[in-house]
């Protein structure tokens, strides 16, 4: 539809540049202006262009910041700019786009200068220092990942539930604060008004109303699976539907300058928010080892049936399993939004990362996917060491392909729990 | 409201390409998921490996297109070889994880900068790679019938499309019959049974996933030459989700299934699109809350509920056998 529209405006733009084409101007140029987060000039940054008739061209930056390509065709050019060619301490503030495609409808009009937006980036010092820096986000990766993984793997023992919708959850947390946030409250209020919302909508009622009857009528473990497809799908949308689709910061500590330790940069927000979130996790560990209703959940785990009959209040165990879960989640979409913002998609963008994570550690024990996750995370930004950073889940899914090649009960699973 | 219009033109979605591409594709996961019992939710790969192969190949590297479809059934048998040589012998969640972690590992590489020489980046690959195909079309005006119009390209493509739904659901129909299709059915009832009666059950359920990811390679071949494109974010895993949505609404484990499934869908989704889309316009629907370009996400959501209600209340769908396929049983 909109490939079909947008081909129409082509057409009607090049025909009117034909019809009022006159002597047709040999070359023009496409470029752009380099500058940064300040507005000074950045030189020696290197550009390449592609396009029809295998035009294939690299320049860089002057000592002014200007940087263009001569073309003397029409068509579609592809201009895309060479991150590790900035300079230290400079990186895009959208990485994701460091390709664009530019038409040429006609020689007659000039298209509009490209634009790349700078802020501070990761410093280019040594590959030790980069190595660090990646480290500290892979931490705070990691017990992201973690947060929602624990959720997931107890969900997993107690009920079976392979939970394809457990990245709503995080997408739940996130939205809710950023919603009251807007509303004009403080973001940290908005932060635990968004956790009882993601407790009592996320866990208690999704239990209650939608889990919970469906143990009751004996659905099946693969149909409840394709259940919770379907509920991801859904909610996924209704949070489009409320939200739109933009990526948005919450109203406080958005622009948070960062702590220099040494080589080392990180924000207040990411610092608190990751200790914040290894105590929740500590205390869910805590919590298993020592509780009665700890104790009671792992047994459910290792057998419901048995459990029952030892007296354990099998479906009290499950429901508090969902809102430590929904808790849990909801806190990591939290931290998310504060480290990146939010967005409809931001929790089924890492669900995969989730699986990776609770099946490297072994599925079903909370301390494997605590410690699939801390790896998960760690490879995941140490790998842009070594390969581009857009592939960098790549490189994560397929260590879990391998380990499952290898270790299929993962790293700390048990043995019989494959079968 | 114009009524004619929106029956025509959810008709003509529910007999169009979207149909016949998400029919082959869940004829595939039916083999899979129906039949065999295997949750591959990495079906989105099979089609973009089909796609990307005939792409590429005819493309770049200006290779014969029937060569390149041989190609692309080719690539679609390894991807099926590489996703069950380490899942198949583990628990079904286990193949779910990996196959839906590979068909993300394809979009994301296919999609990548550092490769864009190839697959083109987020733009993926347009050109006239179909132009072999299109030379043998019998049909040089198209067709125009009541309210139906179809360019020739598009004709020919329905046509030929259409033939290969109907030959492949002729070849699982045979194929169910025979002992070969008895000991895969088994194998969804009780592998240990299977194992137990000398069996090599690994091999049955690797025979399975390859025919089925490669009739859904000929999906992904309909998908790049209908478009004559291939877009890299057409192949994500909500393609894969459509799929079963589709499977399931049809009936799994049933020959004719995936092929009603889908052209139910497919009505279903473009008339209630269609009806929303002349109420917002007609202010039947104020527009503060639903704007046009909501539409499409509400669409998205009937999908999600759709899928959830069918599961929890009708899980054989609509010509499924609750007794061929208790889905309700399996643990």
């Amino acid at each position: 539809m909109r490939r079909g529209l947008l081909a129409l405006i082509a057409l009607t733009l090049a025909s009117i540049g034909w019809f009022a084409a006159p002597a047709a101007a040999e070359t023009i140029t496409i470029g752009g202006n380099m500058v940064d987060e300040t507005g000074a000039a950045i030189a020696d940054v290197e550009f390449n262009m592609t396009g029809p008739n295998d035009y294939n061209q690299t320049t860089q930056s002057d000592a002014a910041g200007n940087w263009s390509f001569e073309i003397s065709e029409p068509g579609q050019y592809f201009v895309s700019i060479n991150p590790d060619t900035l300079p230290s301490g400079v990186g895009l503030t959208e990485p994701d786009k460091i390709t664009r495609s530019v038409v040429v409808f006609s020689l007659n009009n000039l298209p509009p200068p490209i634009k790349y937006l700078t802020g501070p980036g990761p410093e280019r010092a040594s590959t030790l220092d980069r190595a660090l820096q990646l480290t500290i986000d892979g931490l705070i990766l990691g017990i992201t990942i973690g947060l929602a993984a624990v959720g997931l793997s107890l969900i997993f023992g107690t009920t079976g539930l392979t939970n394809f919708a457990h990245g709503e959850l995080l997408t739940l947390g996130g939205l809710t604060t950023y919603f009251f946030n807007k509303m004009g409250l403080h973001v940290i209020p908005s932060a635990l008004l968004a956790l009882i919302v993601a407790m009592v909508l996320g866990g208690f009622i999704q239990d209650r109303y939608l889990w919970k009857p469906l143990r009751r009528r004996g659905t099946g473990l693969i149909a409840m699976l394709v259940v919770s497809i379907g509920l991801g799908l859904l909610a996924r949308y209704v949070f489009l539907y409320i939200f739109d689709g933009n990526k948005e910061q919450f109203l406080q500590y958005a622009g948070q300058p960062g702590w220099q330790i040494g080589p080392l940069s990180i924000t207040p927000k990411a610092t608190i928010g990751m200790i914040i979130g290894i105590f929740l996790i500590a205390l869910t560990i805590a919590w298993l080892l020592k509780s009665q209703l700890g104790k009671a959940s792992r047994a459910v785990a290792d057998n419901p049936a048995l459990a029952a009959a030892s007296g354990i209040d099998v479906e009290k165990v499950i429901r508090v399993v969902w809102i430590m879960g929904a808790f849990l989640a909801g806190y990591g979409g939290i931290m998310m939004g504060l480290n990146q913002g939010v967005q409809w998609i931001m929790g089924s963008d890492v669900l995969l990362l989730i699986f990776a994570a609770v099946t490297l550690g072994g599925s079903g024990t909370a301390y494997g996917a605590i410690v699939g996750s801390l790896i998960v995370g760690l490879f995941i930004q140490l790998s842009t060491l070594i390969i581009p950073t857009e592939l960098k889940y790549v490189g994560a899914l397929f260590v879990l392909i391998v380990i499952l090649l290898v270790r299929p009960q993962g790293i700390m699973g048990r043995k019989e729990r494959i079968g | 409201m114009d009524w004619v219009f929106i029956l025509q033109q959810a008709i003509s979605a529910g007999i169009g390409v979207n149909a016949i591409i998400f029919a082959l594709a869940a004829i595939g996961l039916n083999m899979h998921f129906g039949y065999t019992g295997l949750l591959n939710f990495g079906q989105a790969g099979f089609l973009a490996v089909g796609a990307y192969t005939v792409a590429v190949l005819v493309v770049n590297f200006e290779v014969s297109i029937w060569l390149a479809f041989l190609a692309g059934v080719g690539a679609s048998i390894l991807l099926a070889l590489l996703l069950g040589i380490p899942t198949l012998r583990l628990r079904a969640d286990y193949l779910a994880i990996v196959t839906i972690a590979t068909a993300e590992i394809i979009r994301q590489v296919a999609r990548s900068v550092s490769l864009r020489e190839y697959f083109g980046g987020s733009d993926g690959i347009t050109g006239k790679f179909g132009a072999d195909f299109f030379a043998l079309n019998p049909f040089p005006n198209g067709l125009e019938l009541a309210f139906l119009r179809y360019t020739p390209n598009d004709l020919w493509v329905v046509i030929v499309g259409w033939a290969l739904v109907v030959i492949f659901v002729f070849l699982t129909y045979l194929m169910m019959r025979s002992p070969w299709g008895r000991v895969i059915k088994a194998i969804r009832e009780d592998e240990e049974a299977v194992r137990s009666l000398g069996k090599n059950v690994y091999f049955y359920k690797m025979q399975s996933l390859i025919l089925g990811g490669v009739v859904g390679s000929f999906a992904g071949f309909v998908y790049a030459i209908s478009r004559q494109s291939v877009q890299p974010d057409n192949y994500s895993t909500a393609l894969t989700f459509f799929a079963y949505a589709v499977l399931i609404l049809g009936g799994a484990a049933r020959v004719l299934g995936p092929v009603a499934g889908s052209i139910i869908f497919w009505f279903l989704l473009v008339f209630v699109e269609q009806v929303l889309r002349q109420a917002v316009a007609n202010d039947l629907i104020p527009n503060w809350l639903m704007s046009p370009n909501q539409v499409g996400q509400v669409r998205f959501m009937l999908v999600g509920l759709g899928l959830m209600l069918l599961m929890i209340y009708r899980p054989q769908g609509i010509f499924g056998d609750r007794k061929e396929l208790a889905l309700d049983a399996r643990a």
